[in-house]
């Protein structure tokens, strides 16, 4: 049985749907001792991680996801899953679980120059305002379809293609401290870590439960996954 | 690269799909969920529906079409229309909404955006703006106001501050309709595209005019805009998701391809 963990993060059932539209079932918990001993585990989550995290440590949620990552469970972080498993986050300045060296960080609107932007959109945009002297900000959240520069090799990522794209909604990014745990790049304003991992603990920024088909495959292949 | 997003509009009147010109006349035209399964296997980025039933208690028609939808297809879609109270918001979520859009409720009690973001997260909440070229005057400095009722209702609010002031509410999108350009398919309202998306930092949605895949082009570039709403070009069948979206690509425009198996 698949766990999704709920700590009061946004709606679980989108993650429960997918799941089980690939056949395989699973439960809505929060209670620690079935994450603590799960066959697999989903922490999806929308919302600010500090408020995420204030609800996991009264429900004693962060023990049992550092004792399943040690236990070798696989376990599969979404979006605001994949920011609380860095060491702080700079959202509420919160200290976050620390299963992978690094922090979470803000997307800043002045974060992208114009020319990162889509050149044929740049260049139209550039030639009507370049009297009016607007400048364009990089949008936050980050919200829409973006793709993802595979930069290692995992198991999660079979069958994807170069072309893949997922849909991101987030204001916060990844920033492992170390290379080597980082699985997927995207580009918005900056290069970011949008799909982190290591030893049984995988997490994507992207909502794999809204992206479609590619996303419906990592999930399946997570549900497979035996690290 | 972030794409832009193209976003098929479905209104729904008590469980069926429908399409009005200048929101009058509707026609029936489908089954909600087949119509989202249809769009999402076409390559549609997102999915908007307008619950445009008029009595509140049939409201749970509703909910039950979200959930179906929720089960059917798994990219995002958002849900307005009739949406009134925290609870409505909590309704739509919980069924299987991504996004929840409010309109004319937000411009009469605006608390509701950030009770909503506060209770959901800013991106769960999309501020749906109806304007109307009004001219600049008194209190209206921008020439576009915010009106209600499809129309009817002028609410002397001045488009480019209510749109800021959503942004400061907490509303995580902007759903821009050009009530003189909706029905016209002679393309989007350009200008007022231009202005609301160049004075806001969150994502607008284009929305109203669309009749061919040119007007796309022009309002993602020139206008600005992140997203494009469109609704008759494709019920109908004049143009396929694939006809636009190779059109955009063919214009520079950075859009998710569609994917084949």
């Amino acid at each position: 049985m698949i766990v999704i963990v709920d700590y009061g993060a946004g709606n679980l059932t989108s993650v429960k749907r997918a799941v089980s539209y690939l056949g395989y079932d699973s439960v809505i918990t929060g209670d620690s001792k079935k994450i603590a001993t799960a066959e697999r585990i989903i922490f999806p989550g929308v919302g600010a991680a500090g408020a995420a995290m204030e609800v996991m440590q009264q429900r004693g949620i962060d023990r049992a996801l550092k004792q399943a990552f040690a236990s070798k469970i696989p376990m599969l972080g979404i979006c605001v899953g994949c920011q609380i498993i860095m060491d702080r986050s700079e959202e509420n300045d919160a200290a976050c679980l620390g299963l992978i060296k690094g922090e979470a960080k803000a997307f800043l609107n002045n974060m992208a120059e114009i020319s990162l932007l889509d050149k044929a959109v740049d260049e139209t945009y550039r030639s009507i305002n370049s009297e009016k002297n607007v400048q364009r900000y990089l949008k936050v959240p980050h919200m829409g379809w973006n793709g993802l520069d595979v930069v290692q090799p995992h198991l999660l990522f079979n069958g994807i293609k170069p072309e893949d794209e997922f849909y991101f909604v987030h204001s916060y990014f990844p920033m492992p401290v170390d290379e080597s745990s980082i699985y997927g790049k995207t580009e918005y304003g900056i290069q970011f870590a949008s799909a982190i991992g290591k030893d049984n603990l995988f997490a994507t920024q992207f909502h794999l439960e809204k992206s479609g088909e590619p996303g419906l495959l990592i999930l399946k292949n997570f549900c497979l996954w035996k690290p | 690269m972030l794409s832009k997003r193209v976003i098929p509009c479905l209104d729904v009147r008590e469980g069926k799909t429908t399409k009005g010109i200048k929101f009058e006349n509707n026609v029936d035209i489908g089954d909600p969920v087949e119509m989202a399964r249809f769009y999402y296997e076409a390559g549609a980025d997102e999915l908007v529906f307008y619950d445009i039933t008029a009595s509140h208690e049939k409201r749970n028609i509703m909910i039950d079409v979200v959930r179906r939808v929720a089960e059917t297809i798994f990219i995002p879609f958002s849900v307005g229309g009739g949406i009134r109270t925290l609870e409505d918001m909590r309704a739509v979520l919980l069924a299987g909404a991504e996004k929840v859009s409010v309109n004319s409720a937000a411009v009469k009690n605006p608390e509701i955006i950030s009770q909503g973001a506060k209770a959901f997260g800013n991106q769960c909440v999309v501020l749906g703006m109806d304007v109307k070229q009004v001219g600049e005057k008194k209190g209206i400095p921008s020439g576009y106001e915010i009106v209600i009722n499809g129309g009817r209702t002028y609410m002397g609010l001045d488009a480019l501050e209510w749109a800021k002031k959503g942004q400061s509410l907490g509303a995580g999108e902007i759903c821009l309709n050009s009530i003189d350009a909706d029905g016209t398919k002679d393309g989007y309202e350009m200008n007022l595209t231009r202005l609301i998306s160049d004075n806001v930092s969150i994502p607008v949605i284009a929305s109203g005019g669309a009749g061919k895949p040119e007007h796309l082009a022009d309002v993602l570039t020139k206008g600005c805009a992140d997203a494009a709403l469109i609704a008759s070009m494709v019920h109908y069948g004049t143009y396929t998701i694939a006809d636009i979206k190779a059109h955009l690509k063919q214009q520079g425009i950075k859009i998710r391809k569609i994917l084949t198996n």
